[in-house]
């Protein structure tokens, strides 16, 4: 029971770490690798906004979602842009700006383990005889209605059928109208706003570290990968195999090996099934 | 430019003297010659030099030598991106690799410093590529992703399995014998490889690996194994990594799990972007910049490296062709106004 449910927590952790990357990725084929740094940026904006303004957390949760949302927009739209189309430039530059983000935080506040985020809510239950605390249980819920509400966002309005399209073909989509780079900026900032939702219920459970940011990059990535980059469903559903399969080698072998599960995981999809589990037949032509 | 631009335009014309000397006419004439060798020359010559100009600075003289190991994995990393079209952010996996292995050698097998750091270079350069192998049938953004989490999860690997050495990293691994020998080495092998790899690219095999950068189904469809020569293409590419990280085990007399920092990665990134990409000169150019600011910003620790990805990013995006290839327009050609 144990493990059905801490496999459920974990998988969900990692599907919400995992969305905003698949989704920018998915609109604008621009890997974020920025993402982890937007991350924790967002848990130290929040910090900062409870600690030294003394906002209600709610309060300082959205307004750093929507500082996030402007921030990533700003960055696509003064930087990225520029790049776009190149893939090498691509991944340098937005590598070099989440590192010059991460490094900068390093140096400037973010030392020793003095930056803890409050949890939201406190307390636990039992379910079915396992002890979880509420955070844990608010992060399962936060996924479910994230989820939820991309889905419907991305089919029930306009503004979501635009990127849809834009996703599916940016060429055809820019005939019929769709101005693809400001839905590239919308892309951005909703992905940028993911991170920072991902990250403000995720990062109570622990403190806020630099390393963080590199580890929700590489889990990222991993889950992308298993499920095929630019894949929605695909993210979900790899979230929850390497999720239960951590959970897994956790209680058989030992936390130790957690780490080695990613990277095995990716290697293993990329000899069996280079286009990721859930990939579709295009992209395995533009990847391998 | 103030000036209306619709009946103007800068024009670009090959100087008398390049075009002369791109055919057999190079040798016509001493001026010829000299034109033809004077970079070539100011690079060894310089290079060379450092040391001797730097004796009376003895701390400067211990940069030259990160400078060299810097310079070996630019130039790997930019062999790789420009003319493979492998894009490896995990450069510091070869440095640990080299560093971990010749530390090895040297500890385990007894092997003095100057046949450890060779065969560390051989050895090394075949671990990674086994360790690559499986990602070589990746491109561009998903080579670069994988590449970028080898050095990150070794690092952890090796901290929470508590193996090779753990967190002590590998003591009393020798020195070589004096300071000259360490630099001369480095920068020597740094030239030798630099016009080896600048001959290897203009050879046949160069022409499939950019093949292989610009169009791979092609390759493919003329029967050529692309992963077979990717895999080369790693190995070149590792076995200068290696060399510079078997070179460092031995300057610092340890290996350990700081070989595989970001900065190994971070830094020749940058350097082959300010110095110009798919030069292979131009990263060299751009340690020389870059390797002595991050020696001055050392008090501020890992604010360096935001530093660097901060120039990194204004480059990339601003002035994407890099020093290097600036230097090269200026020396080989000329530009004028002419109406239109």
């Amino acid at each position: 029971m144990d493990i059905l449910i801490y496999g459920i927590i974990n998988s969900v952790s990692l599907a919400l770490m995992a969305l905003g990357f698949t989704l920018v990725y998915g609109i604008s084929r621009l890997p974020n690798f920025a993402h982890g740094a937007l991350y924790v940026t967002a848990g130290y904006i929040c910090w900062q906004l409870l600690h030294r303004l003394g906002l209600p957390y709610p309060l300082a949760g959205l307004l750093a979602l929507a500082i996030m949302a402007l921030a990533g927009a700003a960055m696509y739209q003064l930087i990225l842009v520029r790049v776009r189309g190149m893939a090498i430039s691509e991944i340098i530059a937005s590598y070099a700006i989440g590192l010059a983000i991460l490094e900068g935080l390093r140096w400037g506040g973010l030392k020793g383990a003095t930056v803890i985020l409050p949890p939201f809510a406190t307390g636990s239950v039992g379910i079915l005889g396992v002890t979880v605390d509420l955070q844990r249980l608010l992060v399962v819920l936060l996924g479910a209605l994230l989820v939820g509400g991309l889905w419907l966002f991305v089919n029930h309005t306009r503004l979501g059928l635009a990127l849809k399209g834009m996703a599916q073909d940016e060429r055809a989509a820019l005939t019929l109208g769709i101005d693809s780079d400001r839905m590239a900026v919308v892309a951005m900032a909703l992905g940028s706003a993911f991170a920072g939702a991902a990250a403000l219920v995720l990062l109570p459970l622990g403190n806020i570290v630099v390393e963080a940011g590199y580890n929700v990059l590489i889990m990222a990535v991993a889950v992308c990968i298993v499920g095929g980059l630019g894949s929605w469903t695909g993210a979900i559903m790899a979230a929850f195999i390497i999720g239960f399969a951590q959970i897994l080698t956790v209680v058989l072998l030992g936390p130790h090996y957690q780490v080695v599960v990613a990277i095995l995981a990716i290697i293993l999809t990329l000899i069996w099934r280079p286009s990721g589990l859930f990939g579709r037949q295009k992209e395995l032509e533009e990847r391998v | 430019m103030t000036e209306p631009t619709q009946d103007r335009r800068k024009e670009r014309v090959d100087r008398g003297i390049k075009v002369r000397t791109d055919g057999v006419y190079a040798i016509a004439s001493w001026r010829e010659m000299a034109y033809l060798l004077a970079p070539r020359l100011t690079l060894i010559i310089g290079l060379l030099g450092l040391p001797i100009f730097l004796t009376a600075f003895p701390y400067w003289q211990k940069v030259v030598s990160i400078i060299g190991i810097y310079a070996l994995l630019a130039v790997s990393f930019d062999f790789l991106a420009h003319y493979v079209g492998l894009v490896s952010l995990g450069g510091a996996l070869y440095i640990g690799v080299g560093a971990y292995t010749s530390a090895y050698l040297n500890t385990w097998l007894g092997l003095p410093p100057l046949l450890a750091i060779p065969m560390a270079t051989v050895l090394g350069g075949i671990i990674c590529t086994l360790l690559m192998w499986p990602c070589l049938p990746l491109r561009g953004v998903y080579f670069a992703i994988v590449s970028l989490m080898f050095p990150l999860l070794a690092a952890r690997l090796i901290e929470a399995l508590d193996i090779l050495g753990g967190t002590d990293g590998v003591l009393g691994v020798d020195g070589l014998p004096n300071r000259w020998l360490e630099q001369y080495v480095l920068l020597g092998c740094l030239l030798l490889l630099l016009f080896g790899l600048r001959r290897l690219v203009n050879e046949d095999i160069g022409l499939v690996l950019r093949g292989v950068k610009d169009n791979d189904q092609a390759v493919k469809a003329s029967g050529i194994n692309i992963t077979t020569f990717k895999a080369l293409a790693v190995f070149i590419a590792s076995c200068l990594g290696c060399l510079g990280g078997a070179t460092l085990a031995h300057i610092y007399m340890w290996a350990g799990i700081s070989q595989f920092a970001l900065d190994f990665s971070i830094i020749p990134i940058a350097a082959t972007v300010v110095g110009g990409g798919g030069t292979l000169v131009g990263p060299v150019l751009g340690c020389l910049i870059l390797v002595p600011i991050s020696e001055l910003l050392r008090d501020f620790g890992t604010l360096r490296i935001a530093v660097y990805a901060v120039i990194l990013t204004a480059f990339i995006v601003f002035k994407s062709e890099g020093l290097m290839a600036y230097a090269t327009r200026k020396y080989n050609q000329f530009e004028r106004w002419v109406n239109i």
